[in-house]
């Protein structure tokens, strides 16, 4: 340590000079999902679009605050103190997340099975999963699906977990490689952790179907795993968020004892706000009160406690009946946006005569599509078109409009056609 | 084989399965409970070399293979589980009774994961508040958690945060990720606040500033920082200092030690045993330091003990890293409680700064503050801002955008800017004018001749009593005052009304408790 200061040209002690610590710090590579928004919008092109990050825009290409989150801003604007939260969180927001994703009804939320707290959106909820895993089963590894959102890999790694990865996409169909898929699963040894997207993977938009996800429920109860979701597009992906968290219900109704990511990023439009919720299912409510003062105990040497705002926000809306009604309207119709979006695009590709099959447009669900374009390809359609996405091909559909959709299609027409 | 290779490297990542460092740090534990705990952990080491040797037969085995009840661990290591005493200190519930046979694989429950979970302790700072809410005597006092408290001992949410969130409303602005640094409006602010608009560091762009989740978050960045690039480097942390420090360095991982602080004979500043601990520290260690208001002592360093303590930092090449959670809100000047951090930059020294608007701007909940990093030229700090960025990604991916814009709103216009000045300096006159109350109650009635007047001298929301731990216990069980067990107390929290009531508490609990 001393080496490296001295190293880097640390000077003495001289009062008036200052010694350089940090000289050696290298500039850190640009986040590949964020830095594609940076990118766009240095870019003077008038013809500029973005279907970078998956952030929605509505058909005017404009970023949407939903009108139910309006409504509740006004109500509790200027009126309540900004106490600190208690370390789990909101307890409001959070007994209404829980009903989201377990069901209004469920029986592990009567018997008080859950342990929840507020999480900093999807990311946060993630991370602290991820600390908790390796404070608690120190020796799991975590299985990640290829490909995954690139942020998964950064937080077991800071975490500490060691990651291994399962085979999840098909680029030859576009599709899912479910045969590899339950391989993967039956190899792992007994008790693996596997990190699974709930609904709308993110970058593929491909799910399994409810079949599939049945075959891999019962093969986790052969395998002893246990299931990890990270539902971050509830509601966003079939408009309907019951039928979004399918894949949850399958697991809890073949008694896996699951753990959940919810983030209210996109299906609220609180992107900024960080609000989510982490959750752990256990065998019993006194289990699910050591668990949960675990989980708050991570949380206090990050950041203490969970910023309020948009907790506010989420309860307002969920404890009120007008107003969550008006929600699961404005997300449906979200949702209904894209995949008319998604329709437009497969359609106008094919129209342009384009000698690839751009079926996957439209069987792929959620925020993006897996165009299946190279990096280069899409070097391409940054350079000369002016087109920002990420270079794995992913396009976020919240991005296209009916105004972009043509000239889209006619830039993902010119670079794949040869090809 | 390949399966066999996966897990030997599996286990070989491992690290110590129990949290014990967390634990001890929370719990004031005997010495002989202290050793248990490093039996107990010692125990759980052998457990994962036994399971290395019995590699070939986990492929066949059932799942939950990591899981052993504690018990058998000790047994295994031959560890005599100690006097009844220390397995109380564990609690009946951390070792499980139940046995762990499993249960069929086609059962519809699971057997979890996570079952060997004991209860964590409760936070000392934040669990006070909890026990205080449950509590129905009517002479119940909340001196626990530093929340500022109206003399009716209301929670108070400034005019110019109101003023400002009806600006926010009225624009309508969207909800969209604030890049990983946060909010450029904010981060700007922020910086100059603390060194001013003129400063060099500012001017010439020596400063990497990134929004951080409060006072908390920005330490936890600044710890994981110094963690990656400065590996095995020790914070030398104040004795006492705020008890989440400790939590954040070692959830960081960072090694910590102590530098004398309180002086219990004098209620004050121990001011030679700091710089000679500072002194002796290894060379290029860092320093947490308060800028203002010390918490919990509320003792701060004079203007000419600061050049002394910067003196000793500079002949040591040891890292300045500040603590700011109460600019403005220790002296009710901006300016004056930024003076230490402004001392040291004005020497040209590289320094870490943690920021949080909690308790100044009261925006406690929204979770607001930054950590800012003065190098030595503008493109180092543009690297390490990029670092920081690396390491906040995979906390949370960005930060949370209300409390920033609020931040940026007040201090961004100068109408609020000067109602906020004048709202801080009526919060800073509220505490100073209760510890005046506080002290002259203490002397009017106190016959034994006790110097009272480090109430007067300290500084800040805080106050320490020199009540221990017995005594403070005291204040709560005999008295309803709830405080940490370090003696400390919130001024924040006591209303000129309630002066004499603490008054005799403390002076029942100072001489009739030992």
């Amino acid at each position: 340590m001393f080496g490296r200061i001295l190293a880097s040209g640390a000077v003495g002690a001289a009062r008036s000079m200052s010694t350089a610590w940090w000289r050696h710090v290298e500039p850190a590579p640009k986040d590949p999902i964020l830095g594609v928004t940076e990118a766009f919008l240095a870019d003077p092109s008038p013809n500029k679009v973005n279907v970078g990050v998956g952030a929605y825009r509505d058909d005017n290409g404009k970023p949407v605050v939903l009108e139910c989150v309006r409504e509740a801003e006004r109500r509790i604007a200027g009126n309540l103190n900004m106490e600190y939260l208690p370390m789990g969180g909101s307890v409001n927001m959070v007994e209404e997340t829980l009903k989201l994703a377990y069901g209004e009804n469920s029986d592990l939320l009567k018997d008080k099975r859950v342990a929840a707290v507020q999480a900093l959106s999807g990311t946060g909820a993630c991370r602290l999963f991820a600390d908790f895993q390796k404070r608690f089963s120190p020796d799991s590894q975590i299985y990640i699906p290829v490909p995954t959102w690139a942020n998964h890999h950064n937080i077991w790694r800071d975490a500490h977990v060691p990651q291994r990865t399962f085979h999840y996409y098909h680029p030859q169909s576009r599709g899912l490689d479910f045969a590899s898929m339950m391989d993967d699963i039956k190899n792992a040894p007994n008790g693996s952790f596997f990190l699974l997207h709930a609904c709308a993977h993110n970058p593929t938009g491909v799910d399994p179907s409810e079949e599939q996800w049945r075959e891999i429920s019962h093969q986790f109860k052969v395998k002893g795993h246990f299931a990890f979701f990270d539902m971050a597009y509830q509601g966003f992906a079939s408009g309907d968020p019951e039928r979004d968290a399918k894949s949850i219900r399958i697991f809890l109704e073949d008694g896996h004892l699951i753990g959940c990511a919810q983030s209210y990023a996109k299906n609220m439009g609180l992107y900024g706000q960080r609000v989510g919720c982490l959750s752990v299912v256990c065998e019993d409510e006194k289990q699910a009160v050591a668990v949960k003062s675990q989980l708050q105990q991570l949380a206090r040497p990050m950041y203490s406690n969970p910023p309020v705002h948009g907790a506010l926000i989420v309860s307002t809306i969920l404890g009120d009946p007008d107003l969550k009604k008006l929600w699961l309207k404005e997300v449906k119709g979200m949702a209904d946006r894209i995949i008319g979006m998604r329709t437009a695009l497969r359609e106008n590709l094919e129209k342009l005569g384009s000698p690839l099959s751009w079926e996957h447009v439209t069987k792929q669900i959620g925020m993006f599509c897996y165009s299946g374009m190279t990096p280069e390809q899409v070097d391409r359609l940054t350079q000369e078109y002016h087109i920002y996405m990420t270079r794995n091909g992913r396009i976020s559909m919240a991005g296209v409009t009916t105004g972009n959709v043509g000239y889209l299609a006619n830039a993902i027409h010119e670079v794949t056609k040869s090809g | 084989m390949r399966k066999k290779k996966r897990r030997q490297s599996a286990i070989g990542n491992r690290q110590s399965a129990i949290p014990i460092p967390s634990v001890l740090s929370l719990l004031p534990l005997p010495s002989s409970a202290v050793f248990f705990f490093f039996v107990l952990a010692r125990a759980t080491q052998l457990h994962s070399s036994q399971m290395a040797s019995a590699i070939p037969s986990l492929s066949s085995a059932t799942a939950f293979t990591s899981r052993r009840p504690l018990l058998d661990n000790l047994k295994q290591a031959n560890v005599k589980l100690g006097t009844p005493n220390q397995s109380t200190l564990l609690g009946k519930d951390h070792i499980r009774a139940k046995s762990f046979t499993r249960k069929s694989m086609t059962s519809a429950v699971e057997v979890s994961r996570f079952g060997d979970i004991t209860m964590a302790p409760p936070d000392p700072i934040l669990g006070v508040s909890e026990a205080f809410r449950a509590d129905t005597h009517e002479m119940k006092l909340n001196l626990g958690v530093g929340a500022y408290r109206t003399e009716d001992l209301h929670p108070y949410v400034l005019n110019v945060v109101k003023k400002a969130e009806n600006l926010m409303l009225e624009r309508g602005e969207n909800k969209e990720y604030l890049p990983i640094e946060g909010l450029a409006a904010f981060n700007k602010v922020t910086a100059e606040l603390l060194l001013g608009a003129q400063n060099d560091v500012i001017q010439q762009q020596k400063i990497a500033t990134v929004q951080g989740l409060s006072g908390t978050g920005s330490l936890r960045l600044a710890a994981a920082l110094i963690e990656r690039y400065f590996p095995g480097s020790k914070v030398l942390i104040s004795s006492p200092t705020w008890g989440n420090h400790k939590n954040i360095f070692n959830d960081a991982r960072v090694p910590w030690s102590e530098y004398r602080y309180y002086d219990p004979r004098t209620v004050g500043l121990d001011f030679h045993g700091m710089i000679s601990d500072i002194k002796a520290a290894p060379e290029g260690s860092f320093v947490l330091l308060h800028g203002c208001a010390h918490n919990p002592t509320g003792i701060d360093p004079t203007p000419e003990q600061w050049e002394s303590i910067a003196d000793v930092i500079q002949e040591k090449n040891h890292i300045p890293f500040f603590d700011v959670a109460y600019q403005g809100f220790a002296s009710g000047s901006l300016d004056t409680d930024a003076s230490s951090v402004r001392l040291f930059a004005a020497r040209g020294m590289e320094l870490l700064v943690a920021q949080s608007y909690s308790k100044n701007l009261g925006l406690y909940a929204e979770r607001i503050g930054a950590i800012n990093v003065v190098c030595s030229s503008s493109d180092i700090a543009q690297r390490v801002k990029s670092q920081l960025k690396r390491l906040a990604r995979p906390m949370y991916s960005n930060p949370p955008i209300h409390g920033a814009r609020i931040v940026a709103n007040v201090v961004g216009n100068s109408d609020l800017f000067n109602e906020w000045k004048e709202e801080m300096e009526l919060m800073a006159g509220r505490i100073k004018s209760v510890r005046k109350k506080l002290y002259d109650s203490l002397s009017a009635k106190d016959n034994s001749g006790k110097d009272w007047s480090f109430v007067l001298k300290q500084i800040g929301m805080f106050s320490f009593t020199g009540l221990n731990n017995a005594q403070s216990e005291n204040m709560t069980n005999k008295w309803h005052v709830y405080m940490t067990k370090d003696g400390r107390i919130s001024l924040a929290g006591l209303s000129s009304a309630k002066c004499e009531y603490l008054a005799d508490a403390i002076i029942d609990s100072y001489h009739n408790v030992s």
